[in-house]
């Protein structure tokens, strides 16, 4: 077994929903937004961890507390065997040079003021290192993206290089400290479609190369299928199913991946046509179902149970893992 | 004779650099009541092509050449008065890219319908104006109880419904959808296909769909042109051009796409990036990414040949 990076046990995020003063008077009840309730993860070194689901489902929230970005609100994150659940900023620092995250839109996410040398220093003199070998590691970043030769994109400002480059940017930003485990959130979903499979090419290649975490963030069941080791599916903060990712696209079990993956259309005109299995859209994470979250849509209902009873996540063979009470007998 | 033909199309946009020729040369054409799906990555042109039919340019746009004929009449000679009474809304309509925020936020549902009716019928009151808002609303699968709504208070998937309720309001006979389903989420981006291949189908609406994702042109259309920096690359049925790409950069696009049924593989792409319009390459404007470019590619660009029956394609490997 490989050696885990980053874990995380019942992990829980409640946002307060901001209501206004006289509402507070009336109801005073406060609102949460339970963005993510109870996930637990690890993360493997040298592995494509995928986290899937529609938007709202917790997937970026998850991402952003397992990297401390936000405060988690219950249970308990692991770095390498340390708890960093409530560490301080300060204890935190050093730390976070091994923990980096590419983010979805690389014109956003680039300074437009800034040159790609200054964008890929900037890490480094935050976090001390280099000293002299400074341009050093901004090159060697840079070839490690491919953007070859450095010279010629040292000194662009973003707005110079095409959205394709600026994530390999992005990339080199992540990568140029060295990190142990990386967090990349939908990093391809606004580049075109041509780009889109040299961008993850190079990530699974750099994973690999590094033996890097990498946490992949998605909603493209295909894309996943294709790039992660293992994948998550989420649904309203919970993990509804886990396992390789055979298993879960190949095999699915819970009647919501099974529903996500009939509802991917497929580029081929002569192939079976689109199903809809689910009505309807994913519920307010303010007042989530009770029982099971997916009940309320889920075409193999079974009675009562999955309206009063929480399925818990259970192994059923070879790490793959499902929570539905289908399932659990 | 097909319901809209447009012949040796070109669009271009003036800006303080010169000319961007977004569109430059597109011939096509659409049965009634059956799909086309234009597809390519973005700055392709397929955009400006759905500009260019309602004549919405921007300003700077202008279409410098070609006709867009449809029912027989040419829309690019039409003055704007006749664009508006005759063809927007009644004949052509349009939904957005992103039209889920294309709803006025300030404005209940119902009234948003009501004014686009009221606006191009002049003899429709406003109650049955409402009426038809109601009838619309059944057609696209929602609850007329939840007309008098505001924006805000449907989902995403409800908004795009909405949308496409309004974008019926005047019974078109051609739809425009610039991706239709691209802000949604997959399941909410199946029902809303599902929803468009019904009102094809029950209402024989011819419809032309912007997409860059080729597999909801797999599963709608009939047809499809791939676009490459303003140029039709390949035009055929979905068949033969799914099934037998020609053109080097159809193949690399179809490549592209990874399939959740297929074993797990790594991907395949196509190097590069696509060209800037200002300066486009000479000769063929793929030939900088093409792993079969030649001398003659360099040079020379190359017309649509036709291939099969409805299958054309502008590459110098395809009948020289």
């Amino acid at each position: 077994m490989t050696e885990t990076i980053v874990k995380c046990e019942n992990l829980k995020k409640w946002f307060s929903v901001r209501t206004g003063f006289l509402h507070t008077l009336i109801s005073r009840r406060q609102l949460f937004v339970h963005a993510v309730d109870g996930v637990s993860v690890d993360l493997r070194k040298g592995e494509i961890f995928g986290l899937a689901g529609e938007s709202g489902s917790g997937k970026t929230t998850t991402g952003r507390l397992l990297l401390r970005l936000i405060e988690p609100t219950d249970g308990k994150i692991l770095f390498k065997g340390k708890d960093i659940t409530f560490m301080k900023d300060r204890d935190l620092r050093p730390l976070r040079r091994q923990m980096q995250i590419v983010f979805q839109d690389p014109y956003e996410s680039l300074n437009p003021r800034m040159l790609v040398r200054t964008i890929l220093e900037e890490p480094l003199l935050i976090q001390k290192m280099g000293g002299r070998k400074l341009t050093g590691l901004v090159y060697k970043a840079l070839e490690d993206v491919q953007l070859v030769p450095p010279d010629e994109f040292l000194l662009r400002f973003p707005h110079e290089l095409s959205g394709g480059q600026r994530q390999r940017v992005a990339v080199a930003r992540a990568l140029v400290l060295n990190p142990e485990f990386v967090v990349a959130d939908e990093p391809v979903s606004m580049l075109d479609v041509s780009i889109r499979a040299e961008i993850l090419n190079l990530m699974v290649d750099l994973v690999k190369k590094y033996k890097l975490s990498f946490l992949y963030i998605t909603h493209d069941l295909a894309l996943a299928r294709h790039i992660c080791d293992r994948l998550a599916i989420m649904y309203l903060g919970k993990v509804v199913e886990q396992g390789s990712s055979d298993h879960v696209i190949g095999e699915p079990l819970h009647p919501y991946t099974q529903a996500l993956i009939a509802a991917v259309p497929v580029p081929d005109p002569e192939s079976k046509r689109i199903e809809v299995q689910v009505q309807g859209e994913i519920p307010s994470p303010v007042n989530p179902p009770s029982g099971c979250r997916f009940h309320t849509r889920c075409p193999a209902y079974i009675g009562d149970i999955c309206r009063t009873r929480e399925p818990p996540l259970i192994d059923i063979g070879k790490g793959h893992l499902v929570a539905c009470h289908l399932h659990s007998k | 004779m097909p319901l809209l033909e447009v012949k040796d199309l070109k669009t271009y946009y003036t800006t303080l650099r010169g000319a961007v020729k977004a569109v430059d040369g597109a011939s096509f054409g659409v049965e009634e009541g059956a799909a086309i799906g234009l597809a390519g990555e973005s700055g392709c042109g397929k955009t400006t092509i759905a500009l260019s039919l309602l004549r919405i340019l921007p300003s700077g746009g202008k279409i410098v050449n070609g006709n867009i004929m449809y029912k027989g009449k040419d829309l690019v000679a039409m003055d704007e008065d006749e664009i508006r009474q005759d063809i927007r809304w009644k004949e052509i309509s349009i939904v957005f890219q992103g039209a889920m925020n294309a709803l006025n936020p300030v404005y209940k549902v119902s009234e948003q319908i009501v004014e686009a009716i009221t606006l191009h019928e002049e003899r429709v009151s406003q109650g049955e104006a409402k009426e038809r808002a109601a009838k619309l609303f059944e057609l696209v699968g929602m609850d007329p109880s939840r007309l008098d709504n505001y924006p805000h208070e449907f989902s995403g998937g409800m908004r795009q419904r909405a949308m496409i309720a309004m974008a019926m309001a005047c019974n078109p006979s051609l739809l425009i959808a610039d991706e239709p389903s691209t802000a949604l989420d997959v399941i909410v981006a199946a029902q809303v296909l599902k929803l468009m291949k019904e009102l094809k189908e029950r209402l024989h609406l011819a419809m032309m769909l912007i997409t860059h994702d080729l597999s909801i042109i797999a599963e709608i259309c009939e047809s499809t042109a791939i676009m490459y920096a303003g140029e039709i690359a390949e035009r055929g049925s979905v068949v033969d051009v799914f099934k037998r790409p020609l053109h080097p950069y159809t193949q690399g696009l179809i490549a592209a796409f990874p399939d959740i049924k297929a074993e797990r593989t790594r991907m395949s792409s196509i190097g590069g990036s696509p060209p800037d319009l200002l300066n486009p390459p000479s000769g063929c404007r793929f030939h900088p990414r093409c792993k079969y470019a030649m001398d003659v590619c360099r040079s020379k660009r190359p017309g649509l040949v036709s291939v099969d029956k409805n299958h054309v394609v502008a590459c110098w490997l395809i009948g020289k």
